[in-house]
């Protein structure tokens, strides 16, 4: 895929090494002169020092023939502008932003940004279940945080161990959607039986999610 | 630019965002125009523009937020005017007010012509100072 990334930091050193790293072909805009030289150097990358929300900037950095546009500066106003102009002005399919203040996260949604994600909306929400549960952990928000899906880990004392995966009763609304076994991935059907170590992909909705884990885990932590 | 005094009473209330030069001389001239109005800007010193005329309110706190817009009481105006010195911020704070606080009618400074062209689309009325001064220019020289 070709990637075309805005932002700055570490997050767009470490993501742009990922993503070249797993053979995609990645440009960054960075504001500042010097740090988008230094990352050229470092990684093996395509760098633009520029204004991303400037669309000629986008234009330069390949944002026409992009798969993605990834909009990851500080400020929200900034990657919804360059989402919409990825999206509206060069036709790119996929545009992610970053959003500060969570209640932008819907807005982003009506203007044509595919997918937004708020860091602190992620922090709080696993903030918040690790509170209850310490064998949780939320690996995505879906439809604005109304379907989670979650990993569950599993111990010994686990009250779904050693039954098959029918009979464990689990709300209608929650669904196992993997298991990850000693680092194979087996997808379950009704006679899937879990055992102590499981990591499970449980996809749950908000609602159903405290019921799921007493299920698999166990009623509290 | 932004007069409406046909507009129903209820949403008579007028919202400007950023209170710098422009913004500051608006709110004045509102004001002295018998509207509400309510100021927006990041920095308290900001208001220090504002002229004698002004009787409006002051809500200190960056637009980008949902709750500082509450907080101007955003669901209630008739009009958004957006004119802080940064064309993105201008241009998302047009969008939320449109979507989330259904004001009738909002406008944006854009200084960059290209965004101005592109935003349009989306509804927005926007006001372009970098075209209005080449306009004026091209017709002082008369070449117009």
């Amino acid at each position: 895929m070709r990637i075309l990334m805005v932002g700055q930091g570490e997050l767009a050193y470490y993501l742009a090494r990922r993503l070249s790293a797993r053979k995609h072909r990645v440009t960054v805009v960075i504001a500042d002169h010097h740090e988008a030289s230094a990352l050229a150097q470092r990684l093996n990358v395509n760098t633009i020092a520029g204004d991303g929300t400037d669309m000629q900037v986008l234009d330069n950095g390949g944002a026409r023939r992009a798969d993605a546009v990834l909009a990851l500066t500080p400020h929200d106003e900034d990657n919804l502008a360059i989402c919409q102009m990825a999206k509206g002005m060069f036709g790119v399919p996929r545009t992610l932003a970053l959003v500060n203040d969570p209640d932008n996260e819907e807005i982003f949604h009506q203007l044509q940004v595919s997918v937004a994600i708020s860091a602190t909306r992620i922090l709080s929400t696993i903030f918040q279940e690790e509170a209850v549960f310490e064998q949780i952990a939320e690996i995505m928000a879906l439809a604005e945080g109304k379907v989670a899906v979650s990993e569950v880990h599993l111990d010994a004392q686990s009250p779904a161990l050693d039954r098959p995966l029918q009979d464990l009763d689990l709300p209608r609304d929650a669904l196992i959607g993997g298991i990850i076994r000693q680092g194979h991935v087996i997808v379950p059907c009704g006679s899937t039986r879990l055992l102590a170590g499981d990591r499970l992909i449980l996809i749950a909705t908000a609602e159903s999610l405290e019921a799921a884990m007493a299920r698999l885990a166990g009623a509290q932590r | 630019m932004a007069k409406q005094q046909g507009e129903s009473g209820d949403r008579d209330l007028v919202v400007i965002v950023g209170c710098g030069r422009l913004g500051a001389l608006l709110a004045g001239r509102l004001s002295q125009a018998g509207r509400r109005v309510v100021v927006i800007d990041r920095r308290e010193e900001a208001f220090n523009l504002l002229p004698a005329e002004f009787s409006g309110f002051r809500v200190t706190g960056d637009a980008v937020e949902h709750e500082v817009l509450r907080a101007a009481d955003l669901a209630k105006a008739g009009c958004l005017i957006a004119v802080t010195q940064k064309d993105t911020l201008n241009l998302m704070v047009a969008q939320v007010a449109r979507l989330v606080f259904a004001v009738p009618r909002v406008l944006a400074r854009v200084y960059d012509p290209r965004k101005e062209v592109f935003y349009q689309r989306f509804g927005i009325e926007t006001v372009s100072p970098t075209e209005l001064t080449a306009d004026a220019l091209v017709e002082a020289v008369g070449l117009g």
